[in-house]
């Protein structure tokens, strides 16, 4: 698959402290790409130098073929950084006028944006009257402006309400339905694991680890009591595969999906198994993150 | 050149509907009428000279207010509050976007950063050119309003007197807008920016100038100041009765040595503004 951002050992220092520490990443044509970490881990940081609004302290980074902040490569990004930064006493359409005239884009476009993120009817009050979730709305539709290939977010969903965040995860699914490369940060864990495809956890400025949100949170585990064990077992191995079962004591663990669970319940009872518990269980992002990043949490603490 | 274009129409989109901008403006002629026509017609009308210009007769202040004196009339205030309000103006212009985060909005469309600028500085040309345009229009209007009160006759300036006038005119008022929009980008905010600038442009210069006559290294320091350039310059075209007493308004360079230390006062501004925007992060 085609890589659209990639990184390479991207660091940026501010004096002493390091904001962003030897990133490497990549995000790949078509994928939305969730950047994971905590307040203050590097996320905005990293996300201003793919932009070229920082300028990285060592490393690499190549943004749709081209190094960050190129015009060519910004021509074809939508950006959204670090909350809305727009013109007060403009309002939300003439701000976006104004956007798509540095674009050289027709002002049709901007009533299209305005259409997508359910702006329209407030578009011609000031910018400065808007709510928190209207501004960030505007933001986005502000990253839309002329179909770019890369959509930059940084954290969308701040500040907004749950039907607004509701809508905006709809936005984003919609946009990834077509194909649109996203790349998202937030602190917003079910956020990602609904939304993206893979993700990077960034904490402290280090990557920890960039994977799909399945192989993050580890295949899906069916834990089954039942008795007698033998017969539940030759039942499970059938169903689920020989390496999929394991005998755990007096139950068993298969790594399978939790939609075989009805059917495997089924087939034990017709076997005339009597069965105790079935139970589905799998690791949420939540609990994955809180496993990495928990480790150098604690390290710091220690070295304080 | 087509993205410096690009830039330009957006920044002259966004200006143009900037209360800021017309306060600023407005403020401008405001003070051009008052103090180049409303005062002086008034003290003559009063018949009480003293009250504007030190025993200066009567006649010689209805002069200043009739047509042929309209090119002193439109630039007569630029070294003091012309210059100091287009500082400002500079100055709010490419300050605030820091504080607003436009300028990090802005960049992200794909500008170079340097295009990002130029777009701003020739916005800001468009605004420099049609203040002084309108400054002469409406003082043109006012010259001819007072001719027919005073049933004078209706005498123009030379046509190379007037063209020179607005040629200062544009001069002083974009190196003002200039030092503005360096002071904004230094600073990178509008209200230290524009406090600094006008504490330049009203007091320290003012100052250096009061030292100059007691320490002979600061006076060769005042000969270069930017106040000084703009100063002489309308002090060099000045033909009027009163621009020896109007503030602001000097003597002590000639014409062409103003209009040099003016360009060169420019382009340091454009030269600090765009290195400074170019190498700095934006945040």
């Amino acid at each position: 698959m085609e890589t659209i951002v990639s990184t390479d050992r991207l660091t940026k220092r501010y004096g002493n402290r390091v904001a962003v520490d030897a990133v490497s990443m990549t995000v790949r044509r078509g994928e939305v790409y969730g950047f994971l970490g905590p307040n203050g881990a590097g996320k905005t940081t990293t996300l201003r130098m793919l932009l070229g609004l920082v300028r990285p302290t060592s490393g690499t980074a190549s943004v749709i073929g081209k190094p960050p902040g190129h015009p060519a490569a910004n021509a074809d990004v939508g950006a959204l950084v670090e909350g809305p930064g727009f013109y007060p006493y403009l309002s939300g359409r003439d701000n976006l006028r104004v956007l798509a005239r540095y674009r050289g884009l027709e002002d049709s476009e901007v009533t299209d944006v305005l259409g997508r993120v359910d702006l329209l009817s407030r578009a011609g009050d000031r910018f400065k009257s808007y709510s928190l979730g209207m501004k960030q709305r505007l933001g986005v539709a502000a990253a839309l402006l002329g179909s770019p290939g890369l959509l930059v977010l940084d954290e969308p969903t701040n500040g907004l309400d749950p039907a607004g965040m509701a809508d905006m995860r709809r936005l984003l699914v919609d946009l990834a339905a077509s194909g649109q490369t996203v790349l998202l940060s937030s602190h917003m864990l079910s956020e990602v694991q609904e939304i993206c495809d893979r993700v990077g956890v960034i904490s402290g400025g280090r990557l920890l680890t960039e994977a799909t949100v399945a192989e993050l949170r580890g295949a899906s585990v069916l834990v089954v009591r039942a008795e007698p064990l033998d017969v539940a077992l030759a039942v499970a191995t059938r169903l689920a595969g020989d390496d999929a079962v394991e005998l755990t004591g007096t139950s068993l663990r298969l790594t399978a999906d939790a939609s075989l669970t009805p059917h495997l319940v089924t087939e034990l009872v017709r076997a005339g198994v009597s069965v105790h518990e079935a139970t589905p269980s799998e690791k949420s992002l939540e609990d994955v993150f809180f496993e990495l990043t928990s480790e150098p949490a604690r390290t710091m603490e220690v070295v304080r | 050149m087509n993205d410096v274009l690009r830039s330009t129409r957006a920044e002259l989109l966004r200006l143009r509907k900037w209360p800021a901008l017309w306060v600023v403006v407005g403020t401008w002629l405001v003070l051009n009428f008052t103090f180049a026509y409303a005062f002086p017609y008034l003290a003559y009308r009063s018949g009480e000279p003293n009250a504007v210009g030190e025993g200066v007769p009567p006649e010689a202040l209805l002069a200043d207010v009739l047509p042929a004196a309209v090119p002193d009339a439109v630039i007569q205030g630029m070294p003091m509050f012309g210059g100091a309000l287009m500082t400002v103006l500079g100055a709010l212009v490419v300050g605030s976007g820091f504080g607003w985060g436009t300028w990090k909005t802005v960049l992200v469309q794909g500008p170079r950063r340097g295009v990002a600028l130029l777009g701003t500085l020739a916005a800001l040309g468009v605004v420099v050119v049609s203040t002084v345009a309108v400054t002469f229009v409406l003082d043109t209007g006012l010259a001819l309003g007072v001719a027919a009160l005073e049933s004078a006759d209706v005498v123009w300036a030379p046509l190379s007197e007037t063209a020179e006038a607005l040629g200062a005119g544009l001069l002083v008022m974009g190196m003002w807008t200039l030092l503005g929009v360096m002071v904004g980008t230094v600073a990178r905010g509008p209200a230290l920016a524009v406090g600094l600038g006008l504490v330049w442009s009203l007091v320290v210069e003012n100052l250096l100038r009061g030292v100059a006559s007691l320490l002979g290294p600061v006076e060769a320091l005042t000969e270069v100041l930017p106040g000084t350039a703009a100063g002489s310059l309308v002090g060099a075209l000045g033909t009027a009765s009163g621009a020896e007493g109007t503030p602001g308004v000097l003597t002590v360079l000639d014409g062409g040595q103003s209009v040099w230390l003016l360009a060169a006062w420019a382009a340091v501004a454009v030269l600090v503004s765009l290195v400074l925007v170019q190498r700095r992060d934006v945040i």
